[in-house]
């Protein structure tokens, strides 16, 4: 074969590949739509969602509260460390809040959620595929999108601004304990200075769209990824690494980019 | 649906997978109220067939006819309506794992109808008294062995009294015990309930035995159809070769290859190294 056919090839086949992505892009949009422009059936649509928000949100609790502790008191130890060079480190407080509610809060609670929740609704979609439950509710003359994918996605995206708000939170005590309790820093200082910097709408609201943003990608991906998986343990299995993934790089670029819309014009 | 002779017509049904042509040139007509088994080696797209008939699939080219109406050309909503008049006995059961064997049976009913709790709960467990489970209402389907499950999904595809009950490999994976429970099974709910049933299966015995029309597909098209008696006696090659289980004939031993004797003497060799 030679050069010129080798290339063509290679084009072929990117062209292919490009081709896939968008049918999958094409795909992925129409399980939305069904999914969520639907009337909900007031029966049982309140009770699925409640379900899962258990699934998804409650569940993921215990993982976001002790990274989140943790996480804050690395923020003060590190902030005080590097404050007290400049005799500033009565500013720890507002170091902490603002690193966890501007940026820390929504990527981190995005990433554990993404490996928590969104790889085990992955696997769940995934296996009710596998074991034909979701062929079998099709059968039933229920639609698997509302009844199985929308509750998912309305948990998903529900359930990760409330989280990343409690990681937040939790951050900024673990920051006071570390900085209060253990260096010294006095507790006026920490909280007045913190009560000052931080603002409702630049700060807080711009964190929540963030988490509100995340979780609809982190969501959307899941779910499209249990629905297109190949119904074999190993399929499963790569659709659920492939969730993870993708939404972890997802997460990372739309973080960059809300970044610069929010705060690139400073 | 109008009461009509064919409850299903199946026309000049043509698909394919990719490169390969599941079916050439199909033609079955299912009667109403009848036991009409589809049989055919692993492979011939039995499973693909109840697929259109459900609405899952749609053909390349042909049609499939549900109660005198083309299912391809139903909207999603009118399939999911249609839908509702069909009962299908998957062939892992299909049981929703995290409901119990009540809820599963009850889960038809509960989505597709207003009836008070108390009227489910008795159908539910006259169609568990149905198929001998209703002392398992109360278990997960994790507890069940494969035949009680099957039996509770055969509870479940009858919770609505649909038209046509269709079975995708009922048979398959039982022990002999098992096997003559859900033949026996099929046939009375058959007889009692008179509803038409479309028995996907290659267990050969069981199915003759209990079917009133047999279609028998391979290599894309219906190479026989008749009455197990029919069939029996048929002198077709194919058929011969199904029913009675020889392993060379018109469906080869061998998977397509190259000359073997070339293959061993390295002159087209087919494996990379």
């Amino acid at each position: 074969m030679n050069i010129s056919n080798k290339i063509m090839d290679g084009i072929a086949s990117m062209g292919r590949g490009l081709l896939d992505n968008l049918a999958g892009l094409g795909r992925a949009s129409m399980v939305l739509v069904h999914a969520l422009f639907v009337w909900p059936q007031p029966k049982t649509s309140f009770s699925l969602v409640v379900k899962q928000l258990y699934n998804v949100g409650v569940k993921s609790l215990l993982i976001i509260v002790v990274s989140g502790l943790f996480i804050g008191m690395v923020l003060g130890l590190q902030g005080y460390t590097i404050l007290v060079d400049f005799g500033s480190e009565q500013s720890v407080g507002q170091m902490v809040a603002l690193s966890l509610v501007r940026e820390l809060a929504p990527v981190v609670t995005a990433l554990l959620f993404a490996g928590r929740a969104g790889s085990a609704l992955t696997a769940e979609i995934g296996l009710m595929k596998a074991t034909e439950q979701l062929a079998s509710l099709e059968m039933i003359g229920v639609d698997p999108l509302r009844r199985i994918v929308a509750p998912r996605l309305w948990a998903g995206f529900i359930s990760m601004p409330i989280l990343s708000m409690i990681f937040a939170i939790v951050g900024v005590y673990g920051g006071a304990l570390v900085s209060i309790e253990w260096l010294g820093v006095f507790s006026g200082s920490y909280w007045s200075v913190m009560q000052g910097a931080v603002d409702f709408y630049d700060d807080i609201l711009n964190g929540v769209i963030k988490a509100v943003v995340f979780g609809f990608a982190i969501t959307w991906i899941a779910v499209y990824q249990g629905l297109e998986s190949v119904p074999t343990s190993e399929g499963i299995s790569q659709s659920t690494t492939r969730t993870v993934v993708y939404s972890s790089l997802i997460i990372l670029a739309l973080d960059f980019v809300l970044t610069a819309l929010m705060f690139g014009d400073v | 649906m109008a009461i009509i002779e064919n409850i299903i017509e199946i026309n000049h049904l043509k698909f394919r997978r990719g490169d390969r042509v599941i079916f050439k040139d199909i033609n079955i007509n299912i009667p109403q109220g009848k036991i009409t088994a589809i049989m055919g080696p692993s492979g011939s797209g039995k499973t693909t067939l109840l697929k259109m008939i459900g609405g899952q699939l749609s053909p390349e080219q042909g049609e499939v006819l549900v109660g005198g109406v083309s299912v391809a050309g139903l909207s999603r909503k009118e399939l999911f309506a249609m839908r509702k008049k069909m009962g299908m006995l998957f062939q892992s059961g299909a049981l929703f794992s995290e409901m119990s064997v009540f809820d599963n049976v009850a889960f038809p009913l509960t989505v597709n109808t207003d009836l008070e709790p108390s009227l489910i709960r008795d159908i539910v467990l006259m169609k568990l008294q149905a198929v001998g489970l209703r002392g398992a209402a109360g278990l997960m389907p994790s507890e069940l062995s494969g035949g009680m499950a099957r039996r509770v999904a055969l509870a479940r595809a009858i919770a609505l009294d649909p038209e046509i009950v269709m079975y995708d490999e009922p048979f398959a994976g039982q022990d002999p015990i098992g096997m003559g429970v859900l033949v026996t099974l099929i046939k009375k709910l058959n007889q009692s309930l008179g509803h038409t049933s479309v028995i996907i299966s290659h267990d050969i015995q069981e199915t003759l035995s209990i079917a009133d029309y047999i279609h028998i597909m391979a290599d894309g098209v219906v190479v026989a159809s008749g009455t197990a008696r029919e069939i029996r006696e048929s002198r077709s090659a194919e058929v011969q070769q199904f029913i009675n289980g020889h392993p060379d004939g018109p469906v080869p031993f061998h998977y397509p290859a190259e000359n073997f004797m070339q293959q061993l003497m390295g002159e087209k060799v087919g494996i990379d190294r």
